[in-house]
């Protein structure tokens, strides 16, 4: 069995992917919640927003933690704009459509890049990767620390959007209820887009907190659709602090199991929790109904 | 079922069996072969998903286990090819039938069925890759022994009308769906199940008998694949790819029509094929253009390929708001 | 991209030409002008997008050479004109582009890259009786299957397998045998779980003793709890095998981690012997072993390979060299069966031997389809560049082993 320290160490190291994970559920949870789609050009979106970083870090020299500034109003306008220009008038309001629009995108957003970028796999070639914090025995990445302080502070920000904010509310009642809404004078198109493109602008700051750490290539994205669709399920579709609590919990398991039984084997656990979950409590832990 | 419904079957079966026998390249008849095998996943998914309602992402997990089980009965238990593919078919029911006993018992529906699905779909990928009587992460590669006991055949034509024979069944059942009791009590169950119960329906036999039925069928299809290709891992077997293509065949061709799967995989895979010539060089151009057609080919023909001849049969249930 | 584009760009332009001109020409003249077609497939669309550009642009540069040295000579001087195919990453398009590269007329096939993109590719080859000359994909049976159209040009699994050990063991020997425990850490593909598989029965036979063997998948998010085992369990030595993106993450986190074993030795390691990735993280690969595929660093065209794909805008890597000089092969093989004949290059291929372009094969002979001239090199990353350690007469430089810690 492992010594206490390496499962110390394991456990955090999982809270701090898992928060990361949280906030890419976030913005899937968001839109799944408001507009009862699944985006599947969630994943290619990231890596829009990923190499956006790279971009701003090897062109134009700018720290990820800074272009954040910048990259999440332009991917919030990406979002605005792809819902209410191509998503929502393609697929006139039918769901099928919706999930179909959304593959195509992923398809040209994927290929895109592929053909912008080609196919290279690209990191920040910063030291910013090897800080670490000494705590004691421990050693914790510094990147991954400020990611996990920072996403649960994007967490608290947008929980406050929805709750505090007219905005806020108009996307609640949107998402309750879609004609009432509607017949109170609320611009239902509109609010769809603004949820679509705050989905993109959590993919942005995630984006920001990743790539100190991690790599993009055209495909990096779709690594981590599937891990968000769990902690989706896991904390309630549609519910923000689901997706947080859902994240850090994905997180630590995922961590453990592949402790466990390698890194490889370890993803049957995340993919068991979703499918428990689902059989069980389909609702999820946060989620009001089914 | 009467004359009259099965004209236009014939009519079809008929002219695509006279394809290859127009002097068609090697190219396009590969092409016809892959096609047909995608439909057949698609006429597969189209009876769950179509005619019941019930939309799965996960379907890798019944073509991947109808490829292997015909792939692993061959190779290692030196079954005849023709007995692998019946156990494929049987073993793709059985997975389905589990499934759907899990998934449809603890009530889930839309969305949630959707993930369920792909979530085991994803289980049996890792475990297909682990695994060591699935050839692990280094794959299967069936022997090439052409023959008839080994469903290889020298001539591309007879696969291909093989294939084309399990097509020809699929669309009979798909007709037969739409025609039968047992199909309009699995439309019932899609439009309301709550009303349909009440009606006096068993939904939940309804459904596990349309699940076992549709992933029999995408299971045959993945026999016939790796028949064709005589190569298999983890990925092609139990892949999103193939879940997909199952359900985009049936959605862009017609959803919950006998043809729409047909339709569906013939203009996508002809799609992808045409804008290969596209790319002029850049990697990802073809593709680009490829994920654009799908866009506008939804935004301009939302309810399938078909629906732009006719108008649906009945009303489709509203969004509310719509 | 313009100056990948321009070469391809140019051949049809010259092809062009050639068409028009023949009209004029009189009869005789004509056969000697007609170019001959090699089809080249490389997946540069999906997954294995990378490998197969860089595949895709050897190709490329080696139809440009021999070309620009006056063509087939023993076909009077016959050009060789690229059909291109992309395979898209997945085996049922290899399969689908193969069949239209046959449709094309092409003589030859040169390609793959990956495994199953190399079965389906080939045994839709085979139907034509197609020379198919796979440039990588190392799972042994690729070349068991009684095709007779498929020839490999690049070591097979075991054969790589066989080197890095008996390598392995020299390098130890000639250090006073500092390395005794070993971690393993491989991608759950074909490649990597193959390796692992492999290493767990020999490794103990020859007196190593492995204390952990961790698969992880590709993409990988997350290297942290990897790095984590191998720091609590302290191995003289890790054996990598993965892609690209999963070794550098790899690297990386245990360099921070402060994880330093006497040696990192790497089997067919996405990263360990690529130039991006010694010039963008040089503190973390430097010290890396890498036992590859790998060009001649004797050959003056290595150099000169690594210049033009830099050139191209493009990290070097071995499928430049070793698509390179597959394509020479393959333009040798055609000359010596003296016409774009199939049976006649398939009969060349079996029973002749050809040069080996860059690759340090000597001279190539293929035996049931197997090269089995071919083999991997161990390389190390030395002073910010990658730098051949072994065998003996391809060595550019002393292994550093065991690193200090």
């Amino acid at each position: 069995m492992y010594a206490p320290q390496i499962l110390i160490e394991a456990a955090l190291n999982g809270l701090m992917t898992g928060a990361v994970y949280a906030l890419i559920a976030l913005g899937l949870t968001l839109v799944y919640g408001v507009l009862h789609i699944i985006n599947f050009a969630h994943g290619a979106l990231l890596t829009v927003a990923m190499f956006a970083v790279w971009g701003a870090f090897a062109l134009v020299h700018v720290d990820p933690y800074v272009a954040m500034i910048a990259i999440v109003p332009l991917m919030f306008g990406l979002g605005y704009g792809l819902q209410r220009f191509v998503i929502g008038p393609a697929s006139h309001g039918n769901d099928n459509n919706v999930l179909l629009v959304t593959l195509g995108l992923s398809i040209v957003l994927e290929n895109g890049l592929l053909a912008l970028f080609t196919s290279d796999t690209r990191a920040l070639d910063s030291d910013a990767a090897l800080q670490v914090i000494e705590l004691g025995p421990l050693l914790l990445s510094t990147p991954r620390v400020i990611g996990f302080v920072a996403a649960l502070a994007v967490t608290g920000l947008l929980w406050l959007l929805l709750n505090r904010t007219d905005t806020g509310r108009a996307i609640r009642a949107v998402a309750r209820e879609k004609l009432g809404a509607r017949l109170v004078g609320i611009e239902v198109d509109h609010v769809y887009a603004v949820t679509f493109g705050l989905g993109c602008a959590c993919l942005a700051v995630a984006a920001c907190l990743l790539m100190p750490t991690y790599y993009v290539n055209p495909r990096s994205g779709a690594a981590f659709v599937l891990v968000a669709f769990t902690i989706v399920v896991l904390g309630g579709m549609g519910s923000i602090a689901g997706a947080l609590v859902g994240g850090l919990i994905i997180g630590v398991v995922e961590s453990f199991s592949g402790l466990l039984l390698g890194d490889s084997l370890g993803q049957i656990g995340i993919f068991l929790i979703f499918i428990l979950v689902l059989l069980v409590r389909p609702a999820g832990l946060f989620g009001a109904r089914a | 079922m009467n004359a009259r419904d099965l004209l236009p079957l014939i009519l079809v079966l008929s002219v695509l069996a006279a394809l290859p026998f127009l002097g068609l390249s090697g190219s396009v008849l590969n092409f016809l072969v892959t096609t047909l095998i995608i439909a057949l996943a698609g006429l597969g998914w189209n009876v769950l998903g179509g005619f019941g309602g019930q939309y799965s992402f996960g379907h890798a997990a019944f073509f991947g286990t109808g490829a292997y089980a015909t792939a692993i009965l061959q190779m290692k238990l030196g079954w005849n090819a023709w007995g692998a593919l019946g156990a494929g078919i049987g073993l793709g029911a059985l997975v389905g039938l589990a499934i759907g006993y899990l998934s449809f018992r603890a009530g889930l529906r839309g969305s949630y069925f959707a993930l369920v699905t792909l979530a085991f779909a994803e289980v049996f990928r890792i475990l297909a890759n682990a695994a060591d009587f699935t050839g692990g992460a280094a794959g299967l590669l069936l022997p090439l022994r052409p023959g008839l006991a080994t469903l290889q055949f020298a001539d591309r034509k007879l696969f291909y009308l093989l294939v084309l024979a399990f097509v020809g069944v699929a669309l009979l059942i798909s007709r037969w769906l739409e025609r039968s009791r047992f199909g309009a009590h699995l439309i019932a169950v899609r439009e309301n199940e709550e009303a349909a119960r009440a009606l006096g329906v068993d939904a939940l036999a309804v459904k596990l008998r349309a699940i076992a039925l549709s992933a029999a069928i995408t299971g045959a299809a993945g026999g016939l694949y790796v028949q064709s290709f005589l190569y298999l891992d983890a990925g092609v077997a139990y892949g999103t790819w193939i879940s997909v293509e199952a359900l985009l065949a049936p959605i862009v061709g017609g959803i919950g029509t006998a043809f729409g799967p047909l339709v569906g995989a013939l203009a996508l895979q002809g799609l992808g094929e045409i804008t290969k010539h596209l790319a002029g060089g850049v990697p990802g151009v073809d593709l680009v253009v490829f994920g654009a057609c799908l866009i506008a080919v939804i935004a301009f023909a939302p309810r399938g390929l078909l629906g732009l001849r006719r108008r649906p049969r009945k009303a489709r249930a509203v969004p509310v708001g719509a | 991209m313009t100056s990948i584009l321009a070469p391809s760009r140019r051949a049809v332009l010259r092809t062009g030409l050639a068409a028009t001109s023949l009209v004029a020409m009189p009869a005789i003249l004509r056969a000697q002008g007609a170019a001959v077609k090699l089809g080249i497939i490389q997946p540069v669309t999906g997954a294995l997008a990378n490998d197969g550009d860089l595949g895709k642009l050897g190709a490329e540069l080696a139809v440009q050479d021999i070309n620009a040295a006056g063509g087939l000579k023993a076909l009077g001087g016959a050009k060789l004109e690229i059909v291109f195919a992309d395979s898209r990453s997945n085996p049922e398009t290899a399969a689908q582009e193969t069949e239209r590269l046959n449709g094309e007329g092409v003589a030859a096939i040169v390609g793959g890259f990956g495994s199953g993109l190399c079965a389906t590719a080939s045994q839709a080859a085979s139907r034509y009786d197609l020379p198919y000359l796979i440039d990588v994909g190392v799972a042994d049976q690729l070349t068991k299957r009684g095709l007779k159209n498929t020839f490999r040009f690049s070591p097979s699994f075991g054969m790589v397998t066989k080197n890095a050990l008996e390598r392995l063991v020299a390098l130890n020997d000639a250090a006073g045998k500092p390395a005794r425990t070993v971690v393993i850490v491989h991608e759950d593909g074909l490649f990597g779980s193959g390796l692992a598989k492999l290493l767990q029965t020999e490794l103990p036979k020859l007196g190593f003793e492995i204390l952990e063997t961790i698969a992880h998948p590709s993409p990988a998010r997350d290297m942290a709890n990897v790095v984590l085992r191998i720091r609590s369990l302290q191995p003289d030595l890790v054996i990598p095998s993965n892609y690209y993106g999963e070794f550098v993450l790899l690297a990386r986190t245990m360099l921070q981690q402060r994880v330093r074993p006497k040696g990192i030795y790497a089997i067919l390691g996405g990263g360990a012997s690529s130039l991006r990735f010694v010039k963008e993280f040089p503190q973390a690969a430097e010290g890396v072993m890498d036992c590859n595929h790998w060009p001649d660093p004797k050959n003056p065209l290595t150099a000169e390979l690594r210049k033009r794909t830099e050139a191209a805008g493009r990290a070097f890597a071995y499928n430049v060299p070793m698509n390179y000089s597959a394509v020479r092969l393959m333009a040798e093989a055609i000359e010596k069966a003296g016409a774009p004949d199939r049976q006649k290059i398939i009969e060349a291929l079996s029973t002749q031997s050809f040069g080996s372009g860059v690759m340090p094969y000597g001279q190539s002979k293929f035996d049931t389809g197997q090269n089995t001239s071919a083999m991997p090199l161990n390389t190390q990353v030395q002073g910010g560049d990658v730098k051949v350690i072994a065998p003996e007469a391809f060595a550019e430089a002393k292994a550093n082993f065991p690193l200090k810690a």
